[in-house]
C-alpha cells in the first residue's frame, strides 16, 4: 500500500474581488461573476512566490505526518511559475525543512498538472521501495496579462503531500494519466504572460483530457462516480469542473467540499491538489475520493485515494484549507495588486 | 547580498537554527563557537519556535535601496517562545495595528532580490497570529 501520509496547503492572505478588476477594464462584472463563477482571487505578497508558499505548506504536512524530514528522498515542486529559470525550487525547499543533503530533487513542467505529476512520481517511488518518503509539491503564483480573461482568475497558492508507505492517511488505489499534444494554452520563453487560445480550452482540452482520465480509471477499478464521497477536478474557474462533473455522472455534494476556486481563483498547479486537501480536512474513514488534475498542452492525472481511520487524528494537527481560506483576509484595490503582481513598469 | 555570504546563513535563515550550550543549556541565535556563560565549546544545534511575542518595533519609511518599494515596513525585535530573540522584518499587517505583546509567528519569505538577474535571497519574517 502506498498513499498520503501527511499533507498541507498555503494561501496567501490578500484578495481582489471581481469588481475590482473588472472595474479597471470597464467591463461586466456580473457576466464575470456569473460566466465563470468566481467571486473573488488571492494574490501573493511582494515577498511571496512559489518557493515561499511551498514551504509553509509542507511544513503543515509535516505537522501532519511527524516524519523526520531526513528520511523524505525526493522532493519534487509542479508549477509553471518557478521563481528561477536555471536552478530549482525544491533545492530551497528541500533546505528550509531540512531535508537536504540525501534527497533527489526536480522542478516539474507541465502547465497546471505539475503538481499531480509531483504526486504520480514519488507514489510509483515509494512503491518501487527506492524511497521511505516522496515529496510532491504543487504551487503557483499564476500569471494572467492585464485585461485577460484569465487576470479574474489567475491565483496563488500552494498544496503539498507526503508520500510513504505506512501509517497511510489515504490509500493511492490506483493511477491513471492521459495526455495527447492538444495546444491550448502556452507561455514561450521569455514571454511574461501565457497565450490561450480562448474557447479551444474548453471541450478539445479541458473537457477531453479529464473525461478520459476520469473514464479510464473509473474503468481499471470496476467503479462508478455514485461510489464516491467527493471528486475533485481542476478549477481554472468555477464552472468547468461543476460541468464536468455533471457529465461524468457526479452530484454537487459530491462536488462542493473541493471546490474552492469561486473564493480563491485558479491556483494552477495548485489547484486540484490544494482541493483536495479541503476535502482531507473533513473526510472520514472509508471514505473515496477522485482526484483528476487537468494540465494545458495537454493532459490529466487521475487518482483514486481511500481514506484511512488515520486521518482524524491529524486532521487538526495543522491549518485546514478552508480556514486559511476564509479566515484572516485583506481585499486590495487594483493599483496595489498591480504593484504587488509587478505589473508597473518603472524606470531602470 | 554575496551568494557564498547568503549561503553560509542558510542554516538560520531558512530553518532558524540556533545552537544550545551542552554546559548550561543556553541557546544562541545565531550560533557561537564559546558559550559566554559557561565557557563550553560543546553545542547542539535546535531548531527555534516559530512562534513568540512581538516586544518592540519601529516603521522603516526611509529604507536601503532594495527595500523601497516594500516602504514603509515594520521590523521587530520578536521573543520566540524558547526565549532567543529575533530581530525581523514584519509583513502582511496593518501598520497601525501593531501593538507591543502581539502574537508572531514565523513564515518563510523573500527577503530581496537582487536586481532583475541575480539571486533571490529568502529567509524569514514575522506575520501576526
Amino acid at each position: 500500500m502506498v498513499g498520503i501520509v501527511g499533507y498541507g496547503a498555503y494561501i496567501p492572505k490578500n484578495r481582489i474581488k471581481v469588481e475590482e478588476i473588472a472595474k479597471v477594464w470597464g467591463t461586466d462584472a456580473n457576466s464575470y461573476k456569473k460566466g465563470l463563477f468566481v467571486e473573488e482571487k488571492s494574490v501573493p505578497s511582494p515577498d511571496q512566490d512559489t518557493i515561499t508558499m511551498s514551504v509553509e505548506a509542507t511544513l503543515y504536512a509535516l505537522k501532519r505526518a511527524q516524519i523526520d524530514p531526513k528520511k523524505i528522498g525526493a522532493v519534487y515542486v509542479g508549477s509553471e511559475s518557478h521563481p528561477y529559470a536555471v536552478k530549482p525550487s525544491g533545492t530551497v525547499l528541500a533546505e528550509a525543512i531540512g531535508a537536504t543533503p540525501d534527497v533527489h530533487c526536480a522542478d516539474f513542467e507541465f502547465a497546471c498538472k505539475a503538481g499531480s505529476e509531483a504526486m504520480f512520481v514519488c507514489l510509483e517511488l515509494v512503491r518501487s521501495g527506492s524511497m521511505e518518503y516522496g515529496l510532491a509539491v504543487g504551487a503557483d503564483t499564476s500569471q494572467g496579462a492585464p485585461g485577460d480573461a484569465l487576470e479574474y482568475t489567475a491565483a496563488a497558492g500552494a498544496a503539498s503531500f507526503i508520500m510513504g508507505k505506512d501509517n497511510l492517511l489515504a490509500e493511492a488505489i490506483e493511477t491513471y494519466s492521459y495526455m495527447t499534444d492538444t495546444p491550448d494554452f502556452w507561455r514561450r520563453e521569455y514571454q511574461y504572460y501565457p497565450r490561450h487560445a480562448s474557447r479551444f480550452t474548453g471541450e478539445p482540452a479541458y473537457f477531453k483530457h479529464i473525461i478520459g482520465a476520469a473514464k479510464g480509471i473509473l474503468k481499471k477499478v470496476k467503479l462508478e462516480p455514485k461510489d464516491f464521497k467527493y471528486a475533485v477536478f481542476h478549477q481554472p474557474n468555477g464552472k468547468f469542473p461543476l460541468k464536468v462533473g455533471k457529465i461524468l455522472g457526479f452530484k454537487r455534494e459530491q462536488l462542493d467540499t473541493g471546490l474552492l476556486c469561486p473564493w480563491m481563483g485558479n491556483t494552477y498547479s495548485g489547484s486540484s491538489p490544494m482541493g483536495l486537501t479541503a476535502i482531507l480536512d473533513e473526510a472520514k474513514p472509508d471514505d473515496l475520493i477522485l482526484m483528476v488534475s487537468y494540465g494545458s498542452g495537454a493532459g490529466s492525472d487521475a487518482f483514486i485515494w481511500k481514506v484511512t481511520p488515520k486521518i482524524s487524528e491529524v486532521q487538526n494537527k495543522a491549518p485546514k484549507t478552508k480556514d486559511i481560506l476564509n479566515n484572516n483576509k485583506t481585499y486590495i484595490d487594483y493599483g496595489t495588486y498591480a504593484k504587488y503582481r509587478g505589473k508597473i513598469r518603472k524606470a531602470e | 547580498m554575496p551568494a557564498p555570504k547568503y549561503w553560509r546563513e542558510i542554516p538560520q535563515r531558512y530553518r532558524l537554527e540556533g545552537a544550545k550550550c551542552k554546559g548550561c543549556g543556553q541557546v544562541y541565535f545565531p550560533p557561537r563557537l564559546i558559550c559566554s556563560s559557561c565557557k563550553s565549546r560543546e553545542f547542539e544545534m535546535v531548531n527555534l519556535q516559530r512562534e513568540g511575542e512581538l516586544l518592540t518595533y519601529t516603521i522603516i519609511r526611509v529604507p536601503p535601496s532594495q527595500f523601497t518599494d516594500q516602504s514603509p515596513y515594520a521590523i521587530g525585535i520578536v521573543e520566540l517562545d524558547r526565549g532567543v530573540k529575533i530581530l525581523s522584518q514584519i509583513v502582511d499587517c496593518d501598520l497601525d495595528k501593531l501593538e507591543i505583546g502581539q502574537r508572531m509567528r514565523i513564515e518563510f519569505r523573500k527577503i530581496y532580490s537582487e536586481g532583475e538577474a541575480g539571486i533571490i535571497c529568502y529567509g524569514y519574517k514575522c506575520v501576526p497570529v
